[in-house]
């Protein structure tokens, strides 16, 4: 009720497009994309498949159009998604309609599928660790004994490289006859749980002395006391544990997809890239991966603020 | 209207006797030979030593003292939030703990302490639903009691919106809304300009004497205990001990003006010999 009082008019996205962010924003992706396309040449210009000799402008348009580049350029990369989501260039009027026309047809050979396969297991990943993270993180907050004996544990398992966990992981759970999902969400969630542990014992012992000695004087019990003061104090502290959990989920499923090979998900798609060279496919792999963690810490961003208003935040 | 406060004036005797009408009335606090020692690092502290005191149903006391002198810890010892090294103590006939667990007092803190998560009004239902009471009763009596601290109509406003002095206001609703025969408040005003300090203390004077609650009151300010307080704990420090009991029998409807009386300056200044005869403020 008081909620409608306060809520602003959500403003319309072209709006939102053109605020004060935008000119910043433009500015870095532009300086950004010269400094790539300035390296392009030095980065490419030893490759065998570089014409030899030419004006500098002959072998710069060479170097941003070459087949397996050290480093390609921008719109090679777009180009890969392009043609990786929505099939093969069709015949057109002009660039711009063949570009943005698509031919969607789901399976392997889809990049987004591969995205998918990925997000699915970071997601689930993801759930499983935030459902440890905080389960740990109560208890540590509960049990005073638990803090010094189990947060070494904590920090220690995070001083192991994955790469080295992540095929141990994939062969037990192998032998197990667990394969596909399961074991990289594993891996996804060995990964964040620690973030969502740490930010949650932080947040759960966010109230002050007051705000818990009035529970006392009420003589709440601990589950009153939890649900009704720490539960709240701490959700700030969740959400910022969230955005860092969900990124590093999605590097968990990611290298959970390379030590087999994986048929599917990101990770499989730098493998084969890697394998045979393709460097513009890893790096659209690359770019696909980078879209997602942002899309998904985005979500998590969404969610706080929904929660912040819920909750009356001063905004 | 302050002239006739004054002259209904009680007379109030020189030692810390109580009254016959105080002494009529029910103990509501005991405290026979109450010690607390900290042990630190630096060796003990000790906070409070041997303190006797009776607080008597629908008094008005407040503990007076330079930091340091054991006031709010004395306060929190009422309360359970602190537990005495020696002594004997009694809060509404039973020992501290089974009196916090029959919701026997409401507290009010330094700081108004409210959950920034919830609304006014969901901030004073706080302790009633932890002790389970029916929706409508809640919000009956968390209208009532907003009422009372004169913040009717700021329900639905989250504590940000609200000033220092209306969210102390808020809190000190809260710790009634269950109806507590007793009320604990350590410093609540502390915080505030002087201006919003003196209408909180008339507010609390009209309060208190509308319930008829016996209020204990944690204060540093001379002029706040004689004004609002039937009796004056002076304290000091090092150890933390009562070094006077001064009654101090104002009728009950007095307003801001008895401060210019003779009577009230009387009292101000036995407080403030108090004080300085326990070295309070020279170390």
């Amino acid at each position: 009720m008081m909620t409608k009082a306060v809520r602003r008019q959500p403003r319309p996205v072209f709006d939102r497009l053109t605020s004060s962010h935008a000119a910043p924003v433009a500015t870095m992706v532009f300086a950004l994309l010269v400094i790539w396309y300035a390296a392009c040449l030095p980065m490419n210009t030893d490759l065998p498949s570089m014409p030899m000799g030419g004006t500098l402008m002959e072998r710069f348009t060479a170097a941003v159009a070459l087949d397996r580049p050290v480093l390609p350029a921008p719109h090679q990369i777009a180009m890969e998604l392009r043609t990786s989501v929505c099939g093969r260039l069709p015949e057109a009027d002009s660039f711009a309609a063949a570009f943005f026309s698509c031919d969607l047809r789901w399976g392997p050979r889809n990049l987004l599928f591969h995205a998918w396969t990925t997000l699915s297991a970071t997601l689930l990943g993801f759930l499983f660790g935030a459902t440890l993270g905080i389960g740990l993180a109560v208890l540590i907050v509960h049990v005073r004994a638990l803090e010094k004996s189990l947060m070494p544990w904590i920090v220690a398992s995070q001083t192991v490289p994955i790469l080295a966990v992540a095929p141990i992981v994939i062969v037990v759970l192998g032998s197990q006859g667990l394969t596909g999902l399961i074991p990289k969400a594993i891996i996804s969630a060995y990964l964040c749980f620690f973030p969502v542990a740490i930010g949650m014992v932080k947040g759960l012992n966010a109230p002050n002395v007051i705000d818990l000695d009035l529970m006392r004087t009420y003589n709440a019990s601990e589950a009153q006391t939890f649900w009704k003061l720490r539960w709240p104090a701490a959700l700030p502290f969740l959400f910022a544990s969230f955005k860092v959990a969900i990124a590093i989920s999605l590097v968990g499923a990611i290298v959970g997809e390379l030590p087999t090979g994986a048929q599917a998900g990101l990770g499989a798609r730098l493998l084969s890239g890697s394998y045979y060279g393709q460097t513009v496919q890893i790096w659209a792999a690359l770019v696909a991966a980078a879209i997602l963690a942002a899309t998904a810490i985005g979500a998590v961003g969404l969610a706080e603020r929904l929660t912040a208003k819920v909750m009356g935040a001063a905004r | 209207m302050a002239d006739a406060a004054v002259k209904r004036l009680v007379s109030f005797a020189e030692e810390t006797g109580s009254t016959a009408d105080l002494a009529a009335a029910r103990p509501v606090i005991e405290a026979r030979g109450l010690s607390l020692t900290f042990e630190t690092n630096d060796g003990p502290v000790f906070a409070l030593s041997d303190v006797d005191l009776t607080v008597n149903e629908g008094d008005f006391v407040s503990f007076i003292g330079p930091s340091g002198c054991g006031k709010t810890t004395l306060l929190r010892l009422f309360a359970d939030l602190e537990q005495a090294t020696s002594g004997t103590m009694s809060v509404n006939g039973v020992d501290p703990e089974t009196a916090r667990r029959r919701r026997d007092y409401g507290y009010v803190f330094q700081a108004p302490g409210l959950y920034p998560w919830r609304t006014v009004e969901k901030n004073v239902m706080l302790p009633l639903e932890i002790m389970g009471t029916p929706r409508a009763e809640r919000r009956a009596r968390a209208a009532r009691n907003l009422g009372l601290v004169n913040l009717g109509g700021f329900e639905k406003k989250y504590p940000w919106q609200l000033s220092g002095g209306m969210q102390q206001r808020a809190s000190i609703a809260r710790a009634l809304s269950f109806d507590p025969k007793l009320l604990l408040m350590d410093e609540p005003f502390g915080a505030l300009d002087e201006i919003v300090r003196d209408k909180l203390n008339e507010q609390l004077l009209r309060l208190w004497s509308e319930t008829r609650k016996t209020i204990v009151f944690v204060t540093h300010s001379i002029p706040e205990a004689v004004f609002l307080s039937t009796r004056i704990v002076v304290m000091s420090p090092r150890p933390g001990r009562i070094i006077d009991i001064i009654p101090c029998d104002f009728p009950r409807d007095r307003t801001l003006d008895i401060r210019e009386t003779p009577e009230f300056l009387k009292v101000a200044r036995r407080v403030r010999e108090g004080l300085r005869a326990g070295h309070s403020y020279d170390d």
